[in-house]
């Protein structure tokens, strides 16, 4: 029963990345990088990298690869510092990372750091959190995290910091689950976990788990199973997901 | 999208999609040609509008946007610069019709707005207009927030627009966040109306009862009012919370050259070959800025200045817990002396919290050196004995002395002033009912400790903590779900509980074989068989040389986080005193535990005096998930320098990833006895492995070597 569930998930995924002409995959055409990460790392869960044609994929990466360092969604489309972790962690997922120059995408990812510390996207400036997560989460993927300002870094993360243990995208914004991955995340690849609030946060994420079994992303919202990543893998780094039930 | 089904296609609408998608798909390919080329004419841009307004996620097309309003801005004059910034806020508007969550499009009205362009009046219209379609929208709140502060729209109006919207739906989590978010700012201000907190508190929990009570399962109110009960115990100032030598101790050192002492003992060879004297400092939070300046330390003994350590599982410079180890052995101490050791600590400014706040009171401690020349057999340990953990092995102690150093249950609580009390006093008898309400139970749990926290020691009034006990064991059957956090908590405060005085301490102290009081006492603390799933009360037990903690559930020994702490918005304070304080330990038990992963044992590496280990009978080599791989200092973390080549050469042809963090929890540990059977991970290999790790060991797996 588990094999058969298994080969319908490879087949699809691989469907996914075949059907380029449905209305789905035309209006998500600019985050297709995302995608790819998405995509391949289950495949790699399954077992079935090899199903993938490595070169094209490779290839269709290095053409999004922009001179400025960065990486964007799709051909044609911007870099941005979301497209540029997941094609790192695509090169990276396939061993493939000495095909580009990695203190080019350590330049362009040190050029958006601002003076407080925090991440934009890209030129244009929007400032997140999960910006903060990317770029220490790439560094350190290409082992160059100490270009960057780690402490200033941090103490952006620290500042969005809320009532509730939580983290929002910038400071005074609400908690959420996805936020809240991103900024436990960061701290935890600079070893600065000291510096969360594990036992009121763990409560608060703990209390995401609804009556169905689900869980949401803040309280009084609907479940969604993609919190139960958000919510489980913060759990699991803060180390309260005994916690909750796994019912 | 959250919350949309996944329906299979019926035919007709399989080609309506498909036609979109083509009409969509020819779209962005004339749009990135444009982009590409850098076409900014009225059609392009027409077409990128229309574009947006069917796929406002389409990131590229709004920086096309921006580079368009740029290079038409620089072609024209003033007049038609307003109309532009007007038709690029029409296009956001637009487009977040089709997606209220497009960061893109949020942006770009930021963009638009920081040139300086539109109204107060137009951006709070939008606003209106998102709260109405959906009051959680965390875009519109940090836009609101954005604009807000552009606009110099004052606190006090946004903490009114929060009673509005509050008004019409208690149960908007939202709005109550933003609530602690303007309240913390006014307060740290202190704004006019702002200033005297504990007014201002007491209105918040009266407020905050319509979005508790109402309906016991809407978690909107739940967490600010535990910010409120934090705002109203907390207490800014560091300030010192136990030490050892406590206040009053007599210490006596037996000469022979030898340094043993009644309350050092002999398990305490690491000390004693050392010849240091450890003086442990234990605060209420993490500070920096300890040294012999802000430190003085005055006696005839010494000669020299001393260096205080930050006691930090991750290398930091800042610490709960502080040493500095006295050399005794380059004193010239005469026997039958006794020596005066006074400690002044925070007379002078230097010391500070994470968030800047200085040393409260200053205070001083002092205690007694006396050399004697009676000389004792070295215990079991030292000599490369099996450490026994046996029941015949211990005997109760019937009463200790008070200025004995080996128990020690001296502690500094900071005064508090009376509204705090008064306040949580009053907030308690809201919450009384009987009502089998999770809510209720837990809050009215969280207020007990909160007011027993906040007694002042002399005035013993009726301590709650069997009543909260009660609540704990209770909720674990109210609420199965979250029954591990209700016993966490348990353990935490039984554990408070027994480490509070002498009194409730005694219980569990023993001698180990032949000590008593009159010759080389030393004293085991047994904590065996007490359910316990999580430790903490370590800065209550600075004084313990041999613990026993087996045939409990604990998964770490981690520094923990008391139940109140501050929230300060910029920077946080923690709370964080682990089992690294314990610089006496010596002897520990932590068999038959649920010890997952050796990075679970990250804080031992800090106890210099550790010699005989027992973690049988744990996890050991069982979990695939290591919950405490990024709590724990080391190279995942960025946070250690590993001793790669040395552990090259230790592992050899053995499986590096199954070793190497064994490697970085003992290569700088001094075991002599260490016991790791009953553990998936310690089959033969792993056994090799580690007598090479630990050159000092003599004893393994209760067999000597």
């Amino acid at each position: 029963m588990g094999e058969l569930v298994a080969e319908k998930r490879l087949r699809y995924i691989l469907s996914i990345e075949k059907k380029k002409d449905s209305f789905e995959s035309v209006v998500m055409e600019h985050l297709r990088m995302n995608g790819a990460y998405w995509g391949l790392t289950t495949l790699d869960l399954l077992g079935k990298l090899d199903t993938v044609d490595v070169d094209e994929v490779v290839s269709w990466i290095i053409s999004c690869h922009h001179h400025d360092g960065g990486f964007a969604g799709n051909v044609g489309h911007d870099p941005h510092i979301l497209y540029t972790l997941s094609a790192v962690q695509v090169l990276a997922l396939f061993n493939k990372l000495h095909l580009i120059d990695a203190d080019k995408v350590t330049n362009y990812i040190v050029s958006l750091q601002n003076e407080d510390g925090s991440f934009s996207g890209d030129i244009w400036g929007e400032v997140d959190t999960r910006f903060s997560y990317i770029a220490i989460c790439c560094l350190s993927i290409l082992r160059r995290l100490d270009r960057i300002n780690v402490e200033n870094a941090v103490k952006y993360i620290i500042s969005c910091k809320n009532m509730d243990g939580g983290f929002g995208c910038t400071p005074g914004g609400e908690s959420h689950a996805g936020q809240i991955f991103c900024c436990v995340g960061a701290l935890a690849i600079t070893g600065s976990l000291d510096l969360v609030d594990k036992d009121l946060l763990g409560w608060w994420l703990c209390e995401r788990q609804v009556k169905s079994g689900g869980l949401n992303g803040r309280p009084e919202k609907l479940p969604d199973v993609c919190y139960s990543w958000w919510v489980l893998s913060s759990l699991i780094m803060i180390d309260r997901v005994h916690w909750i039930s796994k019912g | 999208m959250h919350g949309r089904p996944r329906k299979p296609l019926k035919e007709e609408d399989e080609s309506v999609l498909s036609a979109k998608a083509e009409k969509l798909h020819s779209l962005q390919s004339q749009f990135l040609a444009n982009h590409q080329n850098r076409i900014y004419t009225k059609e392009a841009l027409d077409l990128s509008a229309k574009l947006l307004e069917i796929n406002p996620e389409c990131y590229t097309a709004w920086n096309y946007r921006k580079l368009a309003v740029q290079h038409n801005l620089s072609e024209s004059n003033s007049d038609s610069d307003a109309s532009l910034f007007d038709q690029e806020l029409k296009v956001v508007e637009n487009a977040l019709k089709k997606n209220f969550k497009s960061y893109g499009a949020w942006h770009h009205r930021k963009w638009v707005l920081s040139k300086g362009h539109s109204s107060i009046d137009n951006e709070l219209r939008l606003l209106n207009d998102f709260q109405k379609a959906d009051a959680r929208n965390f875009h519109a709140w940090n836009y609101r927030r954005f604009v807000t502060a552009l606009m110099k729209i004052s606190d006090e109006d946004e903490l009114k627009y929060t009673e509005k919207v509050i008004g019409v739906n208690f149960s908007n989590y939202s709005a109550w966040h933003n609530r602690s978010v303007l309240l913390s700012t006014l307060f740290k201000r202190k704004a006019e109306g702002f200033s005297h907190k504990e007014k201002v508190l007491q209105e918040e929990y009266k407020y905050v009862h319509s979005a508790i009570f109402t309906d016991s399962d809407d978690q909107s109110g739940w967490f600010y009012h535990l910010w409120l009960i934090d705002q109203t115990v907390k207490n800014d100032a560091p300030l010192l919370v136990s030490s050892w030598p406590s206040h009053g101790a007599n210490i006596t050192l037996n000469g022979n050259n030898s340094l043993h002492g009644s309350g050092l003992s002999l398990l305490n060879s690491t000390l004693s070959d050392t010849k240091t004297l450890p003086v442990i400092l234990c605060f209420n939070q993490a500070v920096e800025g300890v040294n012999s300046s802000t430190v003085v330390v005055k006696s005839e003994l010494l000669k020299e200045d001393l260096v205080w350590k930050p006691l930090s599982t991750n290398n930091s410079s800042t610490a709960q817990v502080w040493v500095v180890y006295l050399n005794m052995g380059n004193m010239k101490l005469q026997l039958s002396k006794t020596y005066s050791i006074e400690i002044n600590i925070g007379h002078s400014m230097g010391i500070l919290s994470s968030n800047g706040y200085h040393y409260g009171a200053p205070s001083q401690i002092t205690f007694e050196v006396c050399v004697q020349t009676a000389y004792t057999e070295p215990v079991d340990g030292q000599r490369g004995k099996l450490t026994s953990w046996k029941d015949n092995d211990f005997r109760k102690i019937d009463h200790f002395e008070e200025s004995n150093p080996a128990v020690s249950a001296d502690h500094h609580i900071p005064t508090t002033s009376n509204w705090c009390m008064e306040a949580i006093d009053e907030e308690i008898t809201n919450f009384q009912d009987l009502s089998d309400c999770k809510i209720r139970k837990l809050t009215l749990a969280r207020l007990l400790i909160a007011l027993d926290l906040l007694s002042p020691q002399h005035d013993k009034r009726k301590n709650h903590t069997e009543e909260v006990l009660k609540l704990y064991t209770e909720l674990m059957k109210l609420d199965p779900t979250h029954s591990l956090y209700y016993k966490d908590e348990h353990s935490l405060l039984l554990l408070q509980q027994i480490t509070s005085s002498r009194e409730s301490l005694i219980p569990y102290c023993h001698y180990y074989k032949d000590a008593s009081e009159t010759n080389t006492s030393y004293v085991c603390l047994r904590l065996q068989n007490l359910s316990l799933s999580r430790m903490g009360s370590f800065e209550n037990l600075l004084w313990v040389q041999m613990l026993d903690l087996s045939h409990n559930e604990l998964r770490s020994i981690e520094a923990v986080t008391i139940a109140f702490k501050k929230l300060e918005k910029g920077l946080t304070v923690n709370f964080l005193t682990g089992l690294e304080a314990m610089q006496l330990l010596s002897c520990l038990n932590l068999s038959h535990n649920k010890f997952g992963s050796f990075t679970a044992l990250g804080p031992l590496r800090l106890l210099k005096s550790l010699k005989v280990l027992n973690i049988s009978c744990n996890e050991l080599g069982s979990h695939s998930i290591d919950t405490r791989r990024y709590l724990c200092s080391s190279p995942l973390a960025h946070s250690e320098v590993f001793a790669w080549d040395r552990f090259e050469i230790l592992c050899g042809s053995y499986s590096a990833t199954k070793f190497w963090e064994a490697f970085l929890i003992f290569e700088s540990l001094n075991l002599t006895d260490l016991n790791i059977a009953g553990n998936a991970v310690a089959d033969e290999n792993f056994a090799s492995f580690i007598v090479k790790v630990l050159p000092t060991l003599k004893l393994l797996n209760d067999e000597e070597l």
